[in-house]
């Protein structure tokens, strides 16, 4: 398409504005977990590197991300098995009701999250609790995975769709049973779909806010639980923002991951 | 014994089905959809004023509550409100955005410019918000660009806008890029012969074209601006959303029959929206 160069470069300035208004926030936040002022005024009126020391020392953080990894990892496994089921029943066969399992799949992330959380809850307080059973971190896994399961699925269901079933048929007609082709041939072949559906399901279970809040049991703080209940606290501030500043350094590692892992699919894509 | 196992599942490929969906729809169907029954049920319950224990007789008092008292509507209104400017900001930012990544943007620098939007997004949510609150703050970055403390927005309705659209803006950016990935150069070329500029072009051949995307995008936007109570907290100030009502009646009112009921304008307003879109394909574009 002809563009005038006048509109080329409002084009590139609109890019860079946007891309200004997305890293300066998170910019700023680095900068302030050095900011000697407890309410950080702003220019900083003076350096220092006291609140990373007091993070470190901070016994509830370290609990909270403890918690958040656990039901990170327990969400994570449940929507990896659950989410590779269920691609391989859409993708696999045809039947009836399958755009309505594709669709009861989507849902859970479709909709606002407060309304899976207190749905979670009423289920819970009216059904669950009844029998005996509290609400702990296993409500949290289950909650989170309710809504990880989409992001596994999508990814498999990708993979599977681009695979086709022609290697699963040149490994049945040399003699292969189910178990082996899908041990030899087909899981190999999803092993990159799955990290990748892992990795972002993970991260959608660790950033959870809403849902955890009305699923977690007394006691059970994750990582965003705690910030958020801290965040009102003005002395509590400068450690609060040394961990937003640690969270926002390490989401640059999914990113190197998933770039490692689409690198190697398109290795893989030579098959 | 795996051989014989796995020949039965080859010549009954139904009980392979049955298998494979077993699970995932015993835990969907259970986990959430028999949640979602009990919310919905529950919200023709009512709660004892004296005892505070839920009396299971069913009744539409909490609706009519809610219609009858002008706080709700206005509150219902303003949720509506909130995630539609949210949608439209981050659809004027993420146009020409998504456009320069895919149509001008030289290639090599698209895979990047990529990453440069995706980042963001994992980082955590409460941070980004959060970084709003440090930076809205009285005397705060953008009050001391605007002319020093007490000229910026401050916290309140217009900041919770900024700040959700600041969330949600990738969401709106990725299906449209992928969107205007796909659109082939050639029909940009072609409104180029027919004497299409560049302003003209793009409303008459690309517009049209990406409406699916941009719904796709909206979903998001929309929905999760819908649902947000937590950045209304940190950068609301004293205002109030349709989320703040429902957090507020399962904690502190306790009384989950009216928090129900006041969650089911969200889900009913995302449900019409949901049908509405999905009719342009919006949702193959997800």
């Amino acid at each position: 398409m002809t563009l005038s160069p006048t509109a080329r470069w409002m084009l590139r300035l609109a890019m860079a504005v946007g891309l200004a208004v997305i890293y300066v926030p998170l910019l700023i936040v680095l900068i302030n977990s050095f900011n000697i002022d407890r309410t950080f005024a702003w220019p900083p009126p003076g350096w220092t590197t006291q609140w990373w020391g007091r993070a470190w020392d901070s016994t509830g953080a370290r609990q909270a991300l403890w918690t958040s990894v656990r039901a990170g990892l327990g969400a994570t496994a449940v929507a990896l098995v659950l989410g590779t089921m269920v691609a391989f029943a859409v993708q696999r066969y045809s039947f009836f009701g399958r755009n309505s399992v594709s669709l009861l799949v989507v849902l859970p992330i479709a909709l606002p999250g407060i309304i899976t959380g207190i749905a979670l809850d009423a289920a819970f307080r009216s059904v669950v609790e009844p029998v005996g059973i509290g609400k702990g971190l296993l409500s949290v896994v289950i909650g989170h995975a309710t809504f990880c399961v989409v992001v596994v699925f999508n990814n498999v269901l990708a993979r599977l769709r681009r695979l086709g079933g022609n290697l699963e048929e040149a490994s049945a007609d040399l003699g292969a049973d189910t178990f082996q082709t899908f041990r030899y041939v087909t899981f190999p072949l999803l092993r990159s779909a799955l990290f990748a559906g892992g990795l972002l399901a993970f991260a959608l279970s660790f950033d959870e806010i809403v849902v955890t809040t009305f699923t977690a049991g007394p006691g059970v703080q994750t990582l965003p639980i705690w910030i958020f209940s801290n965040l009102f606290r003005p002395n509590q501030a400068p450690v609060i923002n040394v961990v937003a500043a640690v969270l926002i350094v390490l989401s640059v590692v999914p990113i190197y991951l998933a770039q490692r892992i689409s690198a190697d699919a398109a290795g893989g894509g030579r098959v | 014994m795996t051989a014989r196992l796995s020949a039965w599942l080859y010549r009954h490929s139904r009980a392979g089905l049955a298998v494979l969906l077993s699970a995932p729809l015993a835990w969907l169907l259970l986990a959430y959809l028999g949640s979602l029954a009990v919310l919905f049920l529950s919200a023709f319950w009512t709660v004892n004023g004296f005892t505070g224990d839920v009396v299971r007789v069913p009744t539409l008092d909490n609706f009519i509550t809610i219609v009858q008292s002008a706080v709700y509507r206005t509150v219902a209104v303003r949720s509506v409100g909130v995630a539609a400017a949210v949608t439209v900001v981050t659809l004027i930012f993420a146009l020409p955005m998504a456009f320069f990544m895919a149509k001008v943007a030289a290639p090599r620098w698209r895979h990047w410019l990529v990453i440069a939007i995706l980042t963001p997004l994992w980082a955590s949510y409460l941070v980004k918000a959060y970084a709003w609150r440090v930076m809205l703050a009285n005397g705060g970055l953008i009050d001391s660009i605007l002319g020093g403390p007490g000229h910026g927005p401050g916290y309140g309705l217009p900041a919770t806008v900024i700040v959700l659209s600041y969330l949600w803006l990738p969401y709106m950016i990725l299906p449209i890029y992928a969107g205007l990935d796909r659109l082939p150069n050639s029909l940009l070329e072609a409104s180029a012969d027919l004497g299409g500029r560049g302003w003209r072009t793009f409303r008459s051949v690309v517009l049209p074209m990406l409406v699916p995307s941009i719904f796709a995008g909206s979903i998001f936007t929309f929905s999760l601006s819908l649902g947000d109570y937590i950045t209304v907290q940190i950068v609301g100030g004293k205002t109030q959303l349709i989320g703040n009502l429902v957090y507020a009646n399962v904690g502190a009112a306790d009384n989950l029959p009216f928090a129900a009921a006041l969650a089911t304008i969200p889900a009913v307003i995302m449900v019409i929206y949901l049908y509405a879109v999905s009719r342009s394909g919006a949702l193959e574009e997800l």
